[in-house]
Parts: structure tokens; sequence; C-alpha cells
């Protein structure tokens, strides 16, 4: 009985070894997230790339507190820094540039690790995730005076 | 790095703590109740910062109670039907709106009063009023909400979990919740649905010795009812003005010392 039951025992400790090794490949296999390096290649990072892989957010997070409540602005180590070297337009077939990819999409320089990782990012629900240069903005200021004009006029007929 | 920082924040707990035992050892005036306690150091360093250069600090400095920014606004000189201010505040802040007048975020109102027994009209911008002792930030359950030392009053929106006691505690309604995704914004005011913001006296601008975009937009529209400046510096344009014509408080009877004056209500 005792024999029986060791026998048992070493088969299901086989059995977990082996799927734990299929299991080891099938990770290997995964592919590695392809990084958005600058096509600038005379920039150089704050720090190594394997400094920066394992503890950017540490330098982001240091640099995030003493901005918000001491205002200093210098630190190199900011989220912007970041996105102004990594995040680039496509570059199209025809050469010319293309869209950026938002954060949302598996070619944006943050989001291609991070998925991978399956760390998710909540810097972009407050953040830009394109450089500001790309930005492109259109203000209704003319709408939001005629919304003013007609709040004016329309307490001055109360009033009266 | 890691290390570092833990290390960093071991030694100023460690700073703090052992201030904390000589203070209440030795010195009087910390040693008496909690409340008389801030009152005193209060005190000392308002009168501390009387005359204290008006020069902004250096770039890599952390802000300090040497300052207090405020503005006065002369409602005299304010033109009714200008915007100038908030089209350049919407604009400094990316402040785009949904047409959703309701909820759409808004850091300036222009206010249009008039008295109804003697006609009289006049119009102002109303914005935060950067109290000194703000509502807000006595009623933020997480400490979001905080006064700059320098006297300006910001939401931590790394902190803020979106409750609203602070537009509910506002008497002057400057606050607003976004409600809505917010892509593309701009570096100035980064922003996001489910936190609360307000006017931040453009603090990027104001680091760099800059000035708030609604004041460069008045000079530029030659109306120059604003005022931006170091209200703890006897010598600045905004001190000698209200040492000159006064300027009141919105609210007075709060007091909560607002970094905000009125001329002409």
């Amino acid at each position: 009985m005792i024999k029986l039951l060791r026998l048992l025992f070493v088969f299901t400790g086989f059995i977990l070894v082996s799927t734990s090794a299929l299991l080891g490949t099938a990770v290997a296999d995964t592919p590695f997230p392809t990084v958005h390096l600058p096509a600038d290649e005379s920039l150089k990072c704050i720090q190594p790339a394997d400094e920066m892989r394992r503890n950017h957010m540490n330098y982001i997070m240091h640099q995030r507190d003493i901005t918000v409540h001491d205002g200093i602005r210098t630190e190199p180590d900011s989220l912007s820094g970041c996105i102004d070297c990594h995040v680039e337009p496509r570059v199209e077939s025809s050469g010319k540039e293309g869209e950026i990819a938002s954060f949302k999409s598996n070619e944006h320089f943050c989001t291609s690790c991070h998925q991978y990782a399956a760390v998710q990012i909540d810097c972009f629900q407050c953040h830009a995730d394109r450089p500001q240069k790309y930005i492109k903005r259109s203000y209704h200021t003319s709408s939001l005076k005629n919304q003013l004009q007609q709040a004016m006029t329309a307490t001055a007929e109360v009033e009266q | 790095m890691k290390d570092s920082n833990y290390s960093k924040v071991n030694n100023s707990r460690r700073a703090f703590l052992s201030k904390t035992a000589i203070a209440s050892s030795s010195a009087v005036t910390i040693a008496i109740a909690p409340g008389v306690l801030l009152s005193e150091v209060h005190a000392q360093t308002a009168h501390a910062s009387q005359g204290a250069s008006i020069s902004t600090k250096a770039d890599d400095e952390a802000v300090s109670s040497k300052n207090r920014w405020g503005m006065l606004i002369d409602t005299a000189k304010c033109a009714s039907g200008c915007t100038g201010c908030v089209d350049a505040c919407n604009e400094e802040h990316g402040l785009v709106g949904n047409n959703r007048p309701e909820t759409d975020t808004q850091y300036i109102r222009k206010v249009h009063l008039k008295n109804k027994t003697t006609g009289h009209e006049l119009s102002l911008p109303l914005m935060c009023q950067h109290c000194e002792t703000a509502p807000c930030v006595d009623v933020c359950p997480t400490g979001a909400s905080f006064t700059r030392k320098d006297g300006i009053v910001l939401v931590d929106k790394h902190i803020c979990i979106g409750c609203r006691y602070c537009m509910m505690a506002c008497p002057y309604k400057a606050r607003s919740l976004v409600h809505e995704k917010v892509t593309n914004q701009t570096l100035s005011s980064p922003r996001g649905k489910g936190t609360v913001e307000s006017c931040t006296m453009c603090v990027t601008r104001v680091d760099k010795g800059g000035i708030p975009a609604c004041v460069e937009a008045c000079t530029a529209e030659n109306h120059n009812a604003m005022i931006f400046g170091d209200l703890n510096d006897p010598d600045s344009a905004i001190s000698i003005e209200l040492k000159n014509r006064g300027g009141k408080q919105l609210r007075p009877d709060l007091a909560l010392n607002t970094g905000v004056r009125y001329q002409g209500l």
C-alpha cells in the first residue's frame, strides 16, 4: 500500500515538473517588445537602458512630488522628458511623417512594454501621451464668448 | 535609485522626529495647545517674510513662504464685454469645453453685477481666490487639495479621488470636476477625468518667474485691470497699489485672507 502511494506521489511530481517546463518554453516564445529608440541617434537617455528599464518609475515618482509641491521644475527625470524623445510619429513608406500611436496602442513606447509586463499604466489619464509639438488645439473661444454674451443679456433682462 | 530613495525618506523622517523632540522639550512657544501652536508658527513666518527680497526663486529651489503670490483686480478697468482673461486661461490650460456649460471646466468666470438701487454695473473675473486658510484644503480627505508655501492653492491630482467635498466647501464656486476623458493636455495643466481642478495661478509660469496668462492677456488688451505680484514684498507693484488705494476680499466675513483682491466693489 505504502509502495503504491509512493509511486503515485512520484508520478504526480513528474507531471507537475513536465507541465511547468512546457509553460517555461511558452514564456520564452513570447516576443520581446520592440522599444522605440529616438530617430535622432545623438540623443542620450539620462541613465543606461538597464537602469531605466528597472527603475524609471522611481525617477518619475520622485520628480512628480517635488514638482507639484515644491515647484522645482528643473529635474531632467520628468515624464514629459521621456515622451519628448521616445514618442515620434510613424514613418510612412513614402518617408512622410505619419500619425502618432496613442497610448492605447501597442506601438506606443510606454504601452509596448507595459502590455508585455502586464502592468497598468495610469500616467496618461491626465498627462499627454505625445510631445507638445505634435498637438494641435482648436479653441472655441468665440463660442464661449457668445455663450457669455447670451448669459449676460439674460441676466440683464431678468434684472430689468 | 530605489535604495537612495528609501534612505532619503528615512533621513527626513529622522530629522523631523528629532526636531519635534527638541522643540517639544525646550521651546516654550511650541509647548502649548495644537491650535495655538499653528497660529504662533504662522505669525512668526509672516513676520519673517516681511521685507524679504522679491527676487523669484532659483529654478532648483523649493518654493517658500518668503513669497505670497496674489492678484489685484480693478473692476473699474475691467471691460464688461471682454473675455480676454478667460480665453487666455482656456488656451494656457487646454480647457476645451464639450458644449455642456453645466459641467465644463471653468477656471475663470466673468461675473456681471448690477446694483438694483443705483443701477451701477460692473464686471469682474472670478477665479480661485487662493485663500490662506482655504476651506477646500480643510475638507479634503486625502490631502490632495493643498496650499503651496507661496500661497498658491492647488490640487495634487495624483492623490485626488474626485469626491468633490472641496467644490462644496469653496464659497467662490471656483472648482470644477473633470467629467469626461481628456487627451492632449498641455504641459502646464495635466488633467483627467475624475479629478477636481481650479485656477492654478499658472504655477508653471510663476515658477519660471513669469506672470499668469490672464494677467498677461488683460495687459495685452490694454485694460490693465489685473496686477500680479508678491503680497509679502512691500515694494512690489501690487503691494504699493494695495497700500495706496486698498483692495477688498470677496466675503471678508469668512476671514480667509484671500490672495486675490478687488478694487471698486
